[in-house]
């Protein structure tokens, strides 16, 4: 569900990117382009928060929530019920954000909204409130789900899977939830003391009566520097996963992967001043802040050579998911020593808020988390969905964001050393226009490869009959989800299996061949959450709640308010929420699972064909 | 089939950073004009040399790797068990390692010789520029001179230049590329930059931190004159017959405007810039005795 929303607010980002480029494309010398400065204003800032808030941080979400419980032999995540809240109350995040475009406006401020600009003064439209009220209600989604899917891991991993047996998806989720939980809160609070100010006359971030808008820079990125390891930290994750399982060997390096993410993990929280290098803090400050994060280029670059050596000696299958690990390689390198070259402070002076920054974090973005995801998705597409991604428009996707990628963003780096900020709904020097066209020629690739994507989607579920994954494993790979069938029972496993090692599934497989794949009887009841309606509903008087505060219609917001608490308490008092799958349900699914294998040949003809070495 | 794919991406790459090489000639930022951009010129190819010692071998060996080790391949080896060598881990720990001690000492020795705060060696007496960031323009204060001018700022060649940075209104970052580091202009804050030109030119200086709906147009002009030139220019300003008194005239040049073509001020307020940072800490109608001597102002620096 995460994924579903987020490719579509993929294409709602994507709108404003085209946009973005298009007008910079044409407003040149004097030109004014097609958007004014009120429309680019709100289309930039939307761009950003849309692409990191809701296209993004869902889609790490929504593979960790298909797959954490079932590479830790877990039944359900450790509270179903908060599990669904998050998701409903990103949901109405993710409508606020969509309301603004048709009711009011979007806030004019950039993705991160710096005071004393998001200031009533500055900025007395609703616009940031739209930003405030969807953040927060989203951001306190995204606290849940860190504090739950933490408990899951630490809590819940079935027989014998220690924690230097997970597998690296799980580190990864673990490490990037870790972080969601210190991190979250402070943009929680960051936001309420916006909030304060904007509404209650308060002064944390005004420019007089004692207000700091530096406070305001500070802390809002001792959270987003964090946020964007959140990101890419499951992406490795991902990266890790294929490399091993299409090159039919064990990932090299596992512990040194596993600490170098924990290395990563620490290190992030202490390099958020280099996002201000310019804010004319001390050389000494400066020093420190540039030398922690050049540090974080070593565990970043041990991993990446772990991947290398992972391939090293393979049987590499180039499926669609390892062009993508390879396209992230190449791309996150050039992205990473760009960021170090960010990261020395004499330097930054000069590169800092012009087009090398902008150049410089799509490149980690879309080269790191984007192609993750995209990796990801294609690989556990038949885990969630019971049949295989086309390969051909897979590949055809790739091509296309790979070569518009390099197209829209190399001439940004150039333009950066010309001069150009970022952020310029039109300029002066029309010297800039060829690059600038040449950047946008990039993002209509990459636009193609999201129809791309879009297709791959419409013709895989065409010919779904044919790409069915009866086996639960159709890449042959390495780890717990593959044990079970595709898509897995809702109650994962039918017995929670027992792991012997790093890659137990594996080595079962290798002593049992096609066994490994089935259960055996007897069954036992299995302890499962009921449904339940309480997310949904509190999502939707979230969306209540939020746009009463943003339109300041105080009875509707008291409404929702008091039926937010009502639907929680009535949820809380409730005792009647798990229930028992009777034995007999479980031994007949699994039976129609056994049928079905049996007759694999027959109902996977593709997957049989193409994928099986 | 799969080898003219791979060929073509090397191909693309190559042809993607051709123009990253290239960009030397005539860019800002490359083909400085002052001592401190040169050096920061220095500084990024430095940088830029030293990590491609890794990345170009990463590539590298991505590509290859991949090549060598592909399914179809069936002379390379396979070693499906192999996962631990101590010699690679070693060597892949060690030379990220190195690399980043030598731009650590590097990032250490840089980040003091081009502290913004810094004064610059130099053998001419220093001058003192002061710049107010306001929606949606530049104001320049010269306060030996008595005079202030709006988005153009002139000075002469090899004079080293002490820009102390404020602003009027919201975050904005004064830049001007050929010259060198940019630095913050925040309302209540007195931040600074040295900056120097070894050249005489006009350079386009602008806000580089997104400041409202005004920001593209915040341009100025830095005109670097010989100082005979700069004398003519300083008696030309003071031919204006515009004055500019605090508040009164400032409010009225604060408030937000575009496109505000370059404009002169002969006679300002004695302790305008002082009275612009103070005046958010004691607020508007607010003695403004104590901002006078500017010991009670901020200094970022010090906050920070």
């Amino acid at each position: 569900m995460y994924f579903v929303v987020a490719l579509v607010m993929l294409v709602r980002g994507f709108s404003d990117a085209i946009m973005m480029r298009s007008q910079q494309a044409l407003a040149a010398g004097g030109a004014e382009g097609f958007l004014p400065p009120h429309h680019y204003d709100q289309i930039f800032t939307a761009h950003g928060v849309i692409m990191i808030f809701f296209v993004a941080m869902p889609m790490v979400i929504g593979l960790m929530n298909l797959i954490v419980p079932l590479q830790i032999g877990a039944r359900d995540v450790a509270f179903p019920f908060l599990n669904n809240l998050s998701f409903w109350l990103f949901a109405a995040g993710v409508v606020l954000v969509n309301l603004s475009l048709f009711i009011g406006e979007f806030a004019q401020t950039g993705w991160l909204a710096y005071a004393p600009l998001s200031e009533l003064k500055y900025s007395p439209d609703v616009g940031v409130d739209y930003w405030i009220w969807a953040l927060q209600i989203s951001g306190i989604g995204t606290t849940l789900t860190g504090i739950n899917f933490f408990v899951t891991i630490l809590k819940m991993r079935t027989k014998g899977m220690t924690m230097f047996r997970m597998p690296v998806f799980t580190w990864t989720s673990l490490c990037a939830n870790v972080l969601i939980i210190a991190s979250f809160p402070i943009l929680t609070a960051t936001i309420a003391m916006l909030t304060l100010d904007r509404y209650f006359g308060m002064h944390f971030f005004t420019n007089d009566f004692g207000g700091n808008m530096m406070m305001y820079v500070n802390l809002i990125w001792a959270w987003g520097h964090p946020e964007v390891y959140i990101l890419i930290l499951p992406a490795f994750g991902v990266f890790s996963e294929v490399t091993a399982t299409f090159s039919r060997k064990r990932l090299f390096g596992y512990t040194t992967m596993v600490w170098a993410t924990v290395c990563i993990t620490v290190l992030s929280f202490i390099v958020w001043l280099h996002h201000f290098f310019t804010m004319g803090a001390g050389a000494n400050v400066n020093a420190f802040f540039g030398i922690a994060t050049m540090i974080i280029a070593i565990p970043t670059g041990v991993k990446i050579f772990n991947w290398l050596f992972t391939m090293f000696r393979g049987s590499i299958q180039f499926t669609s998911p390892v062009l993508w690990t390879l396209g992230f390689i190449v791309t996150f390198t050039l992205g990473g020593m760009t960021g170090v070259m960010l990261a020395v402070p004499g330097a930054n002076f000069v590169l800092h808020n012009s087009l090398f920054v902008i150049a410089h974090f799509h490149n980690v973005i879309i080269g790191g988390v984007v192609f993750g995801m995209m990796a990801g998705l294609t690989y556990w597409f038949p885990k969630a969905f019971g049949f295989t991604l086309d390969e051909t428009w897979g590949k055809r996707s790739f091509w296309c964001w790979i070569i518009g990628f390099y197209m829209a963003f190399m001439p940004l780096y150039v333009l950066s050393f010309f001069g150009a900020a970022r952020r310029m709904q039109s300029y002066a020097n029309s010297d800039w226009q060829p690059l600038m066209i040449l950047a946008w020629v990039g993002a209509v690739i990459i636009m193609a490869g999201i129809a791309c994507t879009v297709i791959q989607l419409y013709v895989s579920v065409r010919d779904r009959k044919q790409r069915l994954d009866v086996s639960g494993d159709p890449w042959d790979a390495r780890t717990l989800e593959w044990s079970t069938s595709s898509p897995a029972p809702f109650y994962n496993f039918a017995h929670l299996p027992t792991v012997n090692g790093i890659d137990s599934y594996w080595d079962d497989k290798q002593q049992n061949g096609a066994d490994a794949l089935l259960s055996d009887g007897p069954y036992e009841d299995i302890h499962m959450p009921k449904n339940t309606v309480a997310g949904p509903v509190m999502g939707i008087l979230s969306i209540g709640l939020g746009f009463a505060l943003i339109w300041h219609i105080w009875w509707l917001a008291i409404v929702s308010g008091a039926g937010i608490f009502v639907a929680f308490m009535l949820r809380v008092f409730n005792d009647d929420i798990d229930y028992h799958v009777p034995a007999a349900e479980v031994e007949r699914t699994e039976r129609e699972h056994r049928e079905r294998f049996q007759r694999r040949d027959e109902l996977e003809p593709i997957n049989r064909v193409e994928v099986r070495a | 089939m799969r080898r003219k794919s791979f060929t073509r991406a090397i191909g693309f790459l190559l042809l993607a950073t051709l123009p990253l090489l290239l960009a030397g000639c005539g860019s800002a930022l490359l083909d400085s004009s002052g001592q401190v951009g040169q050096e920061q010129t220095r500084l990024i190819l430095t940088a830029f040399g030293l990590m491609l010692i890794v990345v170009i071998p990463v590539i590298g060996m991505t590509l290859w790797f991949a090549l060598r080790y592909r399914r179809s391949n069936k002379n390379a080896v396979y070693r499906p068990e192999w996962s631990h060598s101590t010699a690679i881990e070693i060597v892949v720990w060690l030379v990220p390692c190195v690399i980043i001690a030598i731009l650590a000492t590097l990032t250490w020795k840089t980040s003091h010789s081009l502290d913004p705060h810094k004064a610059l060696e130099s053998d001419a007496e220093p001058m003192e520029i002061q710049a107010v960031s306001l929606d949606w323009k530049w104001l320049f204060i010269y306060p030996d001179e008595g005079i202030a001018t709006v988005n153009e700022v002139a000075f002469p060649e090899d004079v080293p230049v002490r820009f102390r940075v404020t602003s009027g209104s919201v975050m904005n970052s004064f830049f001007i590329p050929r010259l060198g580091s940019q630095i913050y202009a925040m309302a209540g804050m007195d931040n600074d930059v040295n900056l120097i030109a070894d050249e005489t030119g006009t350079y386009p200086g602008r806000s580089t931190n997104y400041s409202g709906s005004g920001f593209s147009g915040m341009t100025f002009d830095a005109r670097v004159t010989s100082q005979d030139d700069f004398d003519d220019w300083v008696a030309n300003v003071r031919e204006s017959e515009r004055s500019l008194t605090f508040p009164k005239e400032y409010d009225q040049l604060a408030s937000p405007s575009r496109e505000v073509p370059v404009t002169y001020f002969s006679e300002i307020s004695p302790h305008l810039y002082q009275d612009i940072v103070q005046s958010f800490h004691t607020g508007r109608n607010a003695d403004s005795e104590p901002g006078h001597d500017g010991k009670t102002t901020i200094n970022a620096e010090a906050a920070e």
